[in-house]
C-alpha cells in the first residue's frame, strides 16, 4: 500500500544513521546512529513483508535481538571509555595505531 | 618362511646387535670394558658359526649345485612405479666364499683387537664401529641387487671413515678419514651411474634381472655395455684403491692397525673385485672394459710395488703392497680368470691379515717401550727397530711365514693364487697381444712385491736393534690374545693355497677345488668369453713350466735381493737418517702424486669455493638477495599497511563504508 513512501523514509533514516556516524565525535551519538541505522533496516523490513510474506516479519524480531545484546555491549565499552578518558570523544581512542 | 632364514639372519643380525649393545655401552657405560671384550668377538664367532652352518647347508661335501643361488627376500625397498628393489639377499657359492672371509677373517682380527687395544678409552666405541663394518660388509656380500650392494658399499664406506678418524683428536686422522671418505665418493658416483644405466637398459637392478636377460638385452661388445662396466670399475677403482683414485689406502694407516688389517687389507678394499666377479658376464660381454680393468690392475700392481721400495713406515709399506696386490686381483678378474682373482683374494686376506696383525704386535711393542721412557720417537718407523726377533720369536715367525706367502714362495698359499693370475693373463696374451704387457708388469712387480716384503722382514727383525738403549729391555712379545690369531692366519697363509691347487700339482691332492666351487657363478661369463674368443686360457706343458719356474725365481731373486742390499751396510735410526736422495726421494714421496692432484685438483676447487660459491654465491646471492632481500620486502610492505592503522575509529568508517559501498556497486552492476 504504501511502499514507495515506506521505503523512502527508511532510506532517509539510513542516510541519517550513516551521516552520523561518519560526522559525529560523540560515541553516545554514534551509537545512537547505529540503532537508528537498524532501525531503517527494520521498516524495510516490514514493508517489504506485506508483498513477500512473513519472513520479513519475523527477520525484524532477530534484529531487535541483536540491537539488544549490541546496545548492551556497546554501552558497557562506552562506560569504560569514559571511566578511562572522563570523555567519550572519539579524538581520544586511537589505541589502534599501527 | 625360508627354511635357511634363520641363519642367514643370524649371520646379519648379530654383528648388527653386537654394534648396537657396543654403541649403547660407549655412550653410557664406556668403563664396562669386559662385556665390550665378551659382546665385540663373541657376536662374530657367533656370525661364523652361522656362516659355516650356511655353508654346510649349500655345499654337503663341496659338491657345488648350479641351483642353489638361493634368494632370501625380506620386504619389498623401494616399489616405485615400475622399479621394484626387494630387501632381498641372495647366498650363492660366491658370497659363501666372501661370507666366510669376513666372518673368519673378522673374528680373528676382533680377538686381537681385544689385546691391542685394551688401553684405548675408546674401547667401547672401537668394537660398536667394527661390529657395524662387518654387519654393512656383510650385506655388500649377501644382497641380492646392485642398490643392495650399494647399501652395503656405503656403510663400509662410512665405517671405513670413522675407524680411520678413531684417533680424531688428532687432525691428520680426521683428514685422513675425510680423505678416505670424499676420495670414495668420486667411486660411487661412477656405481651410481652403471646403476641408472642398468635400470634403462633392464629396468630391474636385481642380480637374478640383469644377468638372466644380459644376453638379450646388451649387444656383446657394446658401447652401453662396455660403459655399464667401465662406470661399475670406477666405482671398483675408488672402493679397491686402484689407479687413479689409490691415494686414500696409504693415509687410511692412521687408523688402528687391526683396523688396517680388517678393512683395509682384508675385506673392505676387496669389495670391488667381487664386484667385477659378481658382474662377471657383463664385463666378459665388454672386452675393452676387461682390457682396462686388466691395464689398470697391473699397473697400480706395479706402480705401488716401486712406492713401497722405499717407504720406512712399517704400515704404509703393507698399505703399498695392499694396494699392489689388489691390482694383482683385479688383473685376473680383468684377464676373465674370475676364479684366479677371487682366489688371490683369499689367499691375500690371509696372509694380509697376518702381515698388518704382525705389524700391529710390532708397533705394539715398540711404543710399549717408547711408552715406559717417555720418548717420543716414531713406534712406527722401521728404522727404529731392528733385530726384534729376538725380543718377539713367534711374531718374527708368523711375519716370516706371510712374507713368503705373498712374495710367492712355492707351497705357501700366495704362490698358487698369483701365479694362476700371471699364468691366464700370459694365456690370454696369445690372443691380444696387451695381455703379455700386463703379464710382464705383474712379473716385474712380483719381483718388487719380493723385495720390498723381504727388506721390511730385514730392518724389522734382523740386523742391530735401533730402538734405543733405555727402551730395548722393555720390548717383549705381545699376549695370546694377539699371537693367537696370528697363529691362526699364519697356518691359513701356508696351506689357504691348497683350497685351489693347479693341475699341475696333483699330487698335492684334489685340484682346482674352488675353481669348480666358484663355476655356477662363473660359467655363464667363462661361456660368453668363450663364443666372443677372449677366454683366458691356461698354458700346458713346457710353457706352463717355464712360468712357474720364472714366478719362483723372480720370487727367490727378490726376497734375496731385498735381505741382502737391506743389511748390506747398517741402518741408520730415523733421527740420524740422511734424507732421500735422487729417484729414492721421488719413490719416498710417493712420485708426489697427492701433491699433484693437490696441485691440479683440490687447489683450484678450493680457491673456486672460496671466491665464488663462498663470496659471491653465499655472502651476496643467498645471504644478500635472498635472506635480507625478502626482510627487506616484507619490512616495505609492513611499512605500508601501518599506515592504514591511523588509530582513528572515523577513518575505519570511512574505509568501512567505502568498501561496503564498493560491494554493493560490484554487487548491482551486474
Amino acid at each position: 500500500m504504501f511502499l514507495g513512501p515506506s521505503l523512502a523514509v527508511s532510506a532517509i533514516i539510513f542516510c541519517i544513521g550513516v551521516a552520523g556516524v561518519l560526522l559525529r565525535r560523540n560515541a553516545i551519538v554514534i551509537f545512537m546512529c547505529v540503532e537508528l541505522m537498524l532501525n531503517a533496516v527494520n521498516l524495510t523490513f516490514i514493508a517489504l513483508a506485506q508483498a513477500h510474506g512473513v519472513a520479513g516479519q519475523v527477520f525484524v524480531f532477530f534484529v531487535m535481538a541483536v540491537a539488544a545484546v549490541e546496545a548492551a555491549v556497546g554501552l558497557a565499552i562506552i562506560l569504560s571509555i569514559f571511566r578511562h578518558h572522563k570523555s567519550v570523544d572519539l579524538k581520544n581512542i586511537n589505541l589502534l595505531r599501527g | 618362511m625360508h627354511a635357511s632364514l634363520l641363519p642367514v639372519s643370524l649371520v646379519l643380525g648379530l654383528p648388527l646387535l653386537g654394534f648396537l649393545a657396543n654403541g649403547a655401552l660407549a655412550l653410557w657405560r664406556p668403563q664396562a670394558k669386559l662385556a665390550t671384550s665378551l659382546i665385540g668377538p663373541g657376536v662374530l664367532l657367533g656370525a661364523f658359526a652361522a656362516a659355516v652352518l650356511l655353508f654346510q647347508r649349500l655345499a654337503p661335501g663341496w659338491q657345488a649345485d648350479p641351483d642353489v643361488a638361493q634368494i632370501v627376500t625380506l620386504w619389498s625397498w623401494i616399489p616405485v612405479g615400475s622399479l621394484t628393489i626387494d630387501f632381498a639377499f641372495q647366498l650363492d657359492q660366491l658370497s659363501m666364499v666372501m661370507l666366510l672371509i669376513v666372518t673368519g677373517v673378522g673374528s680373528l682380527i676382533h680377538l686381537f683387537s681385544v689385546g691391542y687395544m685394551k688401553s684405548d678409552p675408546g674401547y667401547a666405541r672401537y668394537f660398536a664401529y667394527l661390529n657395524l663394518f662387518i654387519a654393512f660388509m656383510l650385506v655388500l656380500v649377501l644382497g641380492a641387487s646392485f642398490p643392495m650392494m650399494f647399501i652395503g658399499w656405503e656403510g663400509v664406506g662410512l665405517c671405513s671413515y670413522l675407524l680411520i678418524g678413531f684417533w680424531f683428536t688428532e687432525k691428520a686422522n680426521a683428514d685422513a678419514g675425510k680423505k678416505a671418505f670424499i676420495v670414495n665418493r668420486i667411486g660411487d658416483f661412477g656405481f651410481l651411474i652403471a646403476m641408472f644405466l642398468m635400470w634403462g637398459a633392464f629396468g630391474s637392478l636385481s642380480y637374478a634381472d640383469v644377468f638372466g636377460r644380459a644376453q638379450e638385452v646388451l649387444p656383446a661388445g657394446g658401447a652401453l655395455v662396455t660403459a655399464i662396466t667401465l662406470f661399475l670399475f670406477l666405482g671398483c677403482a675408488g672402493k679397491s684403491a686402484q689407479i687413479p683414485l689409490y691415494t686414500w689406502l696409504p693415509d687410511a694407516m692412521a687408523g688402528p692397525t687391526p683396523v688396517s688389517a680388517l678393512i683395509h687389507a682384508a675385506t673392505m678394499v676387496t669389495a670391488g673385485v667381487y664386484l667385477v666377479a659378481r658382474s662377471n658376464l657383463l664385463f666378459a660381454l665388454a672386452p675393452t672394459s676387461q682390457t682396462v680393468v686388466a691395464g689398470v690392475g697391473a699397473l697400480t700392481a706395479l706402480f705401488a710395488a716401486t712406492i713401497g721400495l722405499r717407504q720406512y713406515d712399517i704400515k704404509k709399506v703393507l698399505a703399498y703392497s695392499t694396494v699392489s696386490q689388489l691390482g694383482y686381483m683385479f688383473l685376473g678378474v680383468g684377464t676373465g680368470a674370475i676364479t684366479a682373482g677371487v682366489f688371490h683374494l683369499m689367499t691375500h686376506a690371509f696372509f694380509k691379515a697376518l702381515l698388518f696383525l704382525g705389524s700391529g704386535s710390532v708397533i705394539h711393542a715398540m711404543h710399549h717401550a717408547y711408552h715406559a721412557t717417555h720418548s717420543h720417537d716414531d713406534a712406527q718407523d722401521m728404522r727404529n727397530m731392528g733385530g726384534l726377533a729376538k725380543y718377539m720369536p713367534i711374531t718374527a715367525t708368523l711375519m716370516i711365514l706371510a712374507t713368503l706367502a705373498i712374495a710367492g714362495v712355492p707351497p705357501f698359499a700366495g704362490f698358487f693364487s698369483k701365479d694362476e693370475i700371471l699364468a691366464f693373463a700370459f694365456g690370454r696374451g696369445e690372443h691380444e697381444p696387451i695381455f703379455r704387457l700386463f703379464w710382464a708388469m705383474g712379473a716385474v712387480a712380483a719381483l718388487l712385491t719380493a723385495f720390498y716384503m723381504a727388506r721390511l722382514v730385514a730392518m724389522t727383525f734382523f740386523g742391530a736393534n735401533r730402538t734405543g738403549d733405555a727402551e730395548r729391555s722393555h720390548l717383549r712379545e705381545a699376549p695370546w690374545i694377539m699371537t693367537g690369531p696370528l697363529l691362526v692366519l699364519g697356518v691359513l697363509s701356508v696351506v689357504g693355497g691348497w683350497l685351489n691347487l693347479p693341475a699341475f700339482a696333483h699330487s698335492l691332492g684334489a685340484t682346482e677345488r674352488l675353481h669348480h666351487w666358484l663355476e655356477p657363478v662363473t660359467a655363464i661369463g667363462q661361456k660368453v668369453s668363450e663364443r666372443l674368443g677372449t677366454a683366458a686360457v691356461l698354458p700346458h706343458g713346457s710353457t706352463e713350466s717355464a712360468l712357474v719356474a720364472l714366478a719362483v725365481a723372480l720370487a727367490l731373486l727378490g726376497l734375496a735381493l731385498g735381505w741382502f742390499i737391506t743389511l748390506r751396510q747398517p741402518i741408520v735410526d730415523a733421527h740420524h737418517a740422511a734424507p732421500e736422495t735422487g729417484f729414492w726421494k721421488v719413490l719416498h714421496n710417493k712420485y708426489y702424486v697427492d701433491e699433484l692432484y693437490d696441485r691440479v685438483i683440490v687447489d683450484p676447487l678450493t680457491r673456486f669455493s672460496r671466491t665464488f660459491l663462498w663470496k659471491t654465491v653465499d655472502q651476496e646471492v643467498i645471504d644478500g638477495a635472498g635472506v635480507n632481500g625478502s626482510a627487506w620486502l616484507s619490512r616495505a610492505l609492513g611499512s605500508l599497511g601501518s599506515r592504514l592503522q591511523s588509530g582513528q575509529v572515523g577513518v575505519y568508517v570511512v574505509l568501512f563504508l567505502v568498501g561496503a559501498l564498493f560491494v554493493l556497486g560490484g554487487l548491482s552492476w551486474r
